[in-house]
């Protein structure tokens, strides 16, 4: 039997509320298994109090070849930022 | 380094105006310090340079795990042997950090294993020397960790993606491994007149090999200068080396202990140290499997892989046929 243990994404949720994270990826035969060993490989010094795995098939990437088409909409739209209104110094702090 | 003599398969490192479209606008993004990522277009050449040398870095980190192995259960206390236990268990971890970085590139971790139990892909020189006392393995963590971090440190900026945050991840537990050794050093320099001979005589038989983790001198090389191109390689053998002297020779001092090179000395108008070249006929002779522990180095890592066999397989069968089990209920 010549079978290679999956690959499984990891994700990783830090101490302070904040989003889990892609931290990187590794092999093993199924989800506990993988939950197991990501315990040992990605948070041997605290970095998380919470972890995900999923099957590396199952993620779907959008094209890279397409990334310009894909993030031009937002390039011309800077009036979704903050720094685009001018508020005067006397207004005080917002 | 941990990665030495990594080939291109290039003759002439071209410049803009040879390339094809594709190549010359791969080489402007690295050139802007973009990172590439695996769904990227990329030369071939690059591709296959990156697998043999992160698999190459890979195997050392899962290697190097032997020669410290061989102290976790001689270590003088309880603590050092939980150190040495973690320390360990870290250079495993790094493994698989870069093995995967590997797999991103269109190889498996299993090719890559198989292809180093075949003797068709290396490990660094270093992990070929034995670890006789446990002065060692102050001197391992001291020497070769800090060697390590020399090269590594630089990496993190790599042009490739995956390699690049696997380094960032490896350097930040790097430094505990370095601090370790030299603890132990301290230790041994600092104790009784037998102890201080163990550190001096572990300095004596590691510095060499130490040097030579750098691989020679490249400076005429086109592989390098084709990877320095490419940003997977990012300071000369020489420089790196000289580097690396610079920073230990005072750490050296510190402990008491002797630098075995008769004609180390610091030279004042380059603002660095003169120093002699290792043995290069003894580091061909080790790369080519005729170092001190090439053998029992390769017979446990293919035993540790034939052994678990068994292992990965019935995982396997059981998690299959878990699975089946539970599509079928649905």
């Amino acid at each position: 039997m010549k079978k290679e243990w999956p690959l499984w994404e990891v994700f990783i949720r830090g101490q302070h509320g904040l989003n889990h994270r892609h931290v990187g990826s590794l092999h093993a035969p199924d989800a506990e298994m993988a939950i197991k060993n990501a315990r040992d490989v990605y948070t041997r010094r605290k970095e998380g109090v919470s972890i995900w795995v999923v099957p590396s098939a199952q993620i779907t990437a959008s094209d890279p070849g397409s990334k310009d088409a894909l993030f031009e909409p937002s390039v011309d739209k800077i009036y979704r930022h903050p720094s685009f209104y001018n508020i005067p110094d006397d207004v005080g702090k917002m | 380094m941990y990665a030495q003599m990594v080939k291109t398969d290039t003759t002439k490192v071209r410049d803009l105006s040879e390339m094809s479209a594709q190549e010359r606008a791969f080489q402007e993004r690295i050139d802007r310090g973009e990172k590439i990522e695996p769904t990227d277009w990329m030369p071939d050449g690059y591709r296959k340079t990156l697998i043999r040398q992160i698999g190459q870095h890979a195997h050392s980190e899962i290697v190097g795990q032997l020669p410290e192995g061989n102290w976790i259960t001689r270590a003088p206390t309880l603590e050092r042997k939980a150190i040495l236990l973690a320390k360990v268990q870290d250079e495993a971890g790094h493994g698989l950090y870069l093995y995967c970085a590997a797999e991103t590139l269109g190889v498996s971790r299993d090719e890559l294993i198989e292809l180093l139990h075949a003797g068709k892909m290396k490990y660094s020189s270093i992990f070929n020397y034995p670890t006789l006392t446990w002065a060692d393995i102050g001197a391992v963590g001291w020497l070769v960790d800090g060697a390590a971090i020399m090269n590594q440190v630089p990496l993190q900026r790599t042009s490739f993606g995956p390699y690049s945050r696997a380094m960032i991840r490896i350097c930040k537990e790097e430094s505990f491994h370095q601090r370790q050794g030299y603890d132990i050093m301290m230790k041994m320099a600092g104790g009784n007149e037998a102890q201080r001979r163990m550190a001096q005589d572990a300095l004596d038989r590691f510095w060499y090999p130490s040097l030579m983790m750098f691989g020679p001198s490249d400076k005429e090389s086109v592989h390098s200068a084709q990877s320095m191109a490419w940003k997977i390689k990012i300071n000369t053998n020489d420089e790196l080396r000289q580097k690396f002297v610079d920073q230990t020779v005072p750490q050296a001092q510190y402990l008491g202990l002797t630098v075995p090179d008769e004609h180390l000395k610091w030279n004042e108008d380059k603002g660095s140290y003169d120093f002699s070249e290792p043995d290069w006929n003894e580091f061909f002779e080790v790369l080519k499997g005729n170092g001190p522990c090439n053998r029992e180095r390769m017979e446990a890592r293919v035993k540790a892989w034939e052994d678990g066999e068994w292992v990965r397989d019935a995982l396997m069968a059981h998690a299959d046929k878990r699975e089946a089990s539970r599509t079928a209920a649905e």
